[in-house]
């Protein structure tokens, strides 16, 4: 089935005055067919400037995390057929804009390399591999799937709200390493996270969980995180 | 133009396996600077799903030696058995590595490294499927990717995201440094280095139906061939047997390897017929011929143009925990549960085995008689050392990007201190802003968009699975047709800010240079071998094409050398399953 779809989307052109407008393209599209077909089809045909990320098109990349009829998700994932026939397309929120969909994600990836993103074990390795029970790997499997599209931190309120705030994504980042048996950076990561900027500004809002294209319960992952700061002596409510 | 200079003991050309792997041992010696068109983490590495191979016998019995056997018949006895070796019994410490760096690989339930089949490799040289791919459920190479990456942050690594490379400098048989446009703010940087490895991924973007990124357009080894360099075997290109119908989406082999088959419009599970031992978890080139032809011969769903890879009989858990991401792709894309119902699927471009060849080192070879170009390296997709030869195995490739990516890593730390730096020269730099200046500004009817969807389908139409002499005549002809009409494209992106638009437009240059590489390859083969099928010369030819293409440009057009291949332990046979 073929469709027209109306495609609004918030232009950001840092050369041109006025700087932002909304342009409005029609699109044809199948049923099988994204709102990153139509965003392609916009560029190809109609407006060679429009600009937007892109990859791997299918949802394991991350690059093409846009907020779509008012919510965060991947132009890649999101097929127009469950859209209305209007499709109001803007940049994902609160990040600064480079050029129209594309924004600087600096910020957001900063904020992971402050959880320290990486296994950490300085004891020697054993000759084969480190032994970790299925139990135990499936304690990380959920936070292991994220993609890093920045849809959760920008969808928090608590983020918009203060840019200190680690948001969602770089406290899975935390739990991905806090919870995987082989870490041994406990006490560090717990210090990363537990500050005024930690864990413990999450209010449990869940829009993050709502926008997560990957499925992930990230509230859940950071309540967890919560339990296990108390249970390591990690107080929340001080300085 | 104001212009951003920079020197970094080492530089690497993308941030997918490859690149990270090297980084993790360039750091040990010196500076290291990894460029990358997207974020690191969103490199195609990041898509591979099913597996990484190697001998670890964690579920069975298995044997380097097996694995060795097996990649050297997949490869269709073109793969070098020298570095098919290496890769193999490398393969146990490298995994062993990665796991100590932090994958977090599925587990058995002894909590060693899970295992699952997949195609082509067997037990006691081809007896039967053997359980020999690690992974992570079915997010294999993004777990690997996302440890690398992480392990090089740890380290120190710069990494230079989204700048695109758009010259390699190679003066006086050396490597001098890189040339590249931040996609940001447009800005041109220059970095000069004493080594640079390439790991720049591949070019699947060529055809029309792909598993491959967007960013997958290969202009690096473009930029090398038009400087005189060798390309080798790109005849060869995979298809895997089991993309999403209608959108190319990969379904991982591991899918058969949980005990998925395939089946036609007549219910009939057909790779009985073509591969009676281990049926559905054939080599790739095999199964693709496979399904073609069953839709060829009218046996497609409904006589129709695909058939059904069907999990239903596999028990839900084994998909929910093994196979959770391409259930999901299946609800998404095709509106199916694919434990109630059969996937669609029909083969889809998925990987390069040809590319820049190198030694076992990854040194870059700039001719048939062994020699180098000073400093530069390759390893991944990018490279052909060869170990896929004229196919490779499923879970070989992410196997193929960490053994070589860390070997070149090693080499290329190994010379640094006798290596001078490099330097590039004003006239160079001067040469290239000119060519990107007169890109920009160009005035012509032609679209970037519209020759690149030509292209696409003219490779997708003439050059995938089965290929003829005469069909492959009139795709070199379309090829310089479309060159020609290049010449004509304007852009309407003028800004310097993230200009896609431009940038789209290099690419597609160098994917014409490529194209045009591959078709040629391919017409001049006479014979059949893996992945390269001419249906006028269905056998494989021993006699005269044992050997690997090497394509070169020269005043008169592409011209071809020949290189012989390394057969150590295993005499060439017949390849049958």
């Amino acid at each position: 089935m073929i469709k027209y779809y109306t495609f609004k989307i918030k232009r950001y052109l840092p050369n041109e005055t006025p700087k932002t407008r909304w342009d409005e393209f029609r699109v044809k599209l199948n049923n099988m067919e994204r709102v990153l077909d139509g965003l392609i089809k916009i560029k190809e045909t109609m407006d060679g400037t429009l600009t937007f990320r892109k990859s791997c098109a299918h949802g394991v990349c991350g690059s093409c995390a846009m907020k779509i009829n008012g919510k965060n998700r991947l132009a890649c994932q999101t097929l127009v057929k469950d859209l209305p026939e209007i499709i109001e397309i803007e940049p994902l929120p609160s990040l600064p804009v480079i050029k129209d969909l594309v924004v600087d994600m600096t910020l957001f990836f900063q904020k992971n390399d402050k959880v320290l993103p990486y296994l950490i074990n300085e004891e020697p390795p054993p000759q084969r591999e480190r032994i970790q029970s299925p139990q135990d790997q499936h304690k990380i499997l959920e936070s292991i799937t994220c993609i890093m599209c920045g849809s959760c931190t920008t969808s928090c309120p608590v983020f918009w709200s203060d840019k200190e705030y680690l948001g969602p994504s770089a406290l899975l980042k935390a739990y991905r390493f806090l919870f995987d048996t082989r870490d041994k950076a406990t006490e560090q990561r717990l210090k990363a996270i537990t500050g005024q900027d930690g864990i413990w500004r999450c209010h449990s809002i869940f829009n993050c969980v709502e926008v997560c294209p990957k499925e992930i319960d990230i509230t859940k992952h950071i309540l967890k995180l919560k339990r296990l700061a108390i249970k390591k002596g990690f107080k929340g409510g001080q300085e | 133009m104001e212009i951003n200079k920079h020197y970094f003991d080492t530089i690497i050309i993308g941030s997918g396996l490859a690149g990270c792997r090297a980084a993790i041992e360039c750091i040990e010696n010196g500076t290291v600077g990894v460029l990358s068109k997207l974020y690191p983490t969103r490199s195609h590495s990041t898509a591979a799903q099913g597996g990484i191979g190697a001998a670890l016998g964690n579920e069975e019995e298995d044997s380097p030696e097996w694995h060795t056997y097996d990649t050297v018949k997949g490869s269709d006895f073109l793969g070098d058995q020298d570095a098919i070796e290496i890769m193999c019994y490398d393969a146990i410490p490298t995994i062993i590595e990665l796991e100590h760096m932090g994958v977090p690989f599925s587990r058995t339930v002894e909590g060693k490294i899970a295992q699952r089949r997949f195609g082509g490799h067997t037990r006691d040289f081809g007896k039967a499927p053997v359980r020999r791919a690690c992974y992570s459920a079915d997010r294999t190479g993004h777990a690997v990717l996302f440890a690398l990456y992480e392990q090089c942050q740890l380290r120190g690594v710069r990494f230079f995201q989204e700048f695109q490379v758009i010259d390699i400098v190679i003066e006086n048989q050396a490597i001098q440094g890189v040339i590249a446009i931040n996609i940001k703010d447009g800005s041109i940087h220059v970095f000069e280095a004493k080594i640079v490895i390439i790991a720049s991924g591949g070019y699947g973007k060529i055809f029309k139906v792909t598993s491959n990124a967007y960013a997958s357009t290969g202009e690096c080894l473009s930029m090398l061939f038009r400087q005189g360099l060798p390309l080798e075997d790109m005849e060869f290109f995979q298809f895997h047997p089991t993309g999403l119908y209608g959108l190319g989406i990969l379904i991982t082999e591991g899918a058969r390897g949980e005990g998925g088959i395939l089946i036609n419009g007549k219910g009939e599970r057909f790779m009985e017929r073509y591969a009676p031992t281990i049926k559905d978890l054939a080599p790739r080139d095999m199964v693709s011929r496979a399904i073609l032809s069953e839709i060829r011969e009218g046996r497609g769903i409904d006589g129709q143009d695909y058939v059904y890879l069907d999990l239903r009989h596999v028990d839900k858990k084994i998909l929910h925990e093994r196979l959770p991401e391409i259930t999901t792709f299946c609800k998404i894309y095709m509106g199916i549960d694919p434990s109630e119902a059969p996937i669609p699927v029909v083969p889809t471009a998925h990987y390069a085995m040809g590319g820049i060849p190198t030694d076992i080192d990854g040194r870059v070879l700039r001719d048939v008689d062994g020699s180098f170009v000073q400093g530069l390296f390759a390893a991944g997709e990018c490279a052909c050392v060869s170990v896929h030869g004229a196919n490779r195995l499923g879970c070989n490739s992410l196997l193929d990007t960490v053994v070589f990516g860390r070997r070149a890593g090693k080499a290329a730390s190994s010379i640094l201190k006798s290596s001078t730096k490099g330097k590039v020269k004003k006239e160079r730099l001067a040469l290239i802003i000119e060519c990107l200046e007169m890109l920009k500004n160009n005035k012509g009817k032609e679209t970037v968009a519209s020759i690149r969807k030509e292209l696409q389908q003219a490779m997708m139409d003439k050059c995938s699975v089965f290929r003829t002499e005469e069909e492959l005549k009139l795709l070199v002809d379309e090829i310089k047709t479309l060159k020609e009409r290049y010449k004509e494209i304007e852009i309407t992106d003028k800004s310097k800010t993230f200009n896609t638009d431009l940038l789209e437009a290099i690419e597609l240059g160098h994917m014409l240079t490529l194209a045009e590489v591959i078709a040629s390859s391919a017409l001049q083969r006479t014979e059949s071998r893996g992945a390269h099928y001419r249906e006028d010369y269905p056998k494989r030819d021993d006699e005269n094409w044992m050997k690997h293409t090497l394509a070169f440009q020269t005043e008169k057009g592409i011209t071809f050398k020949y290189k012989p291949v390394k057969i150590t332990r295993f005499k060439p046979e017949e390849r049958k399953y």
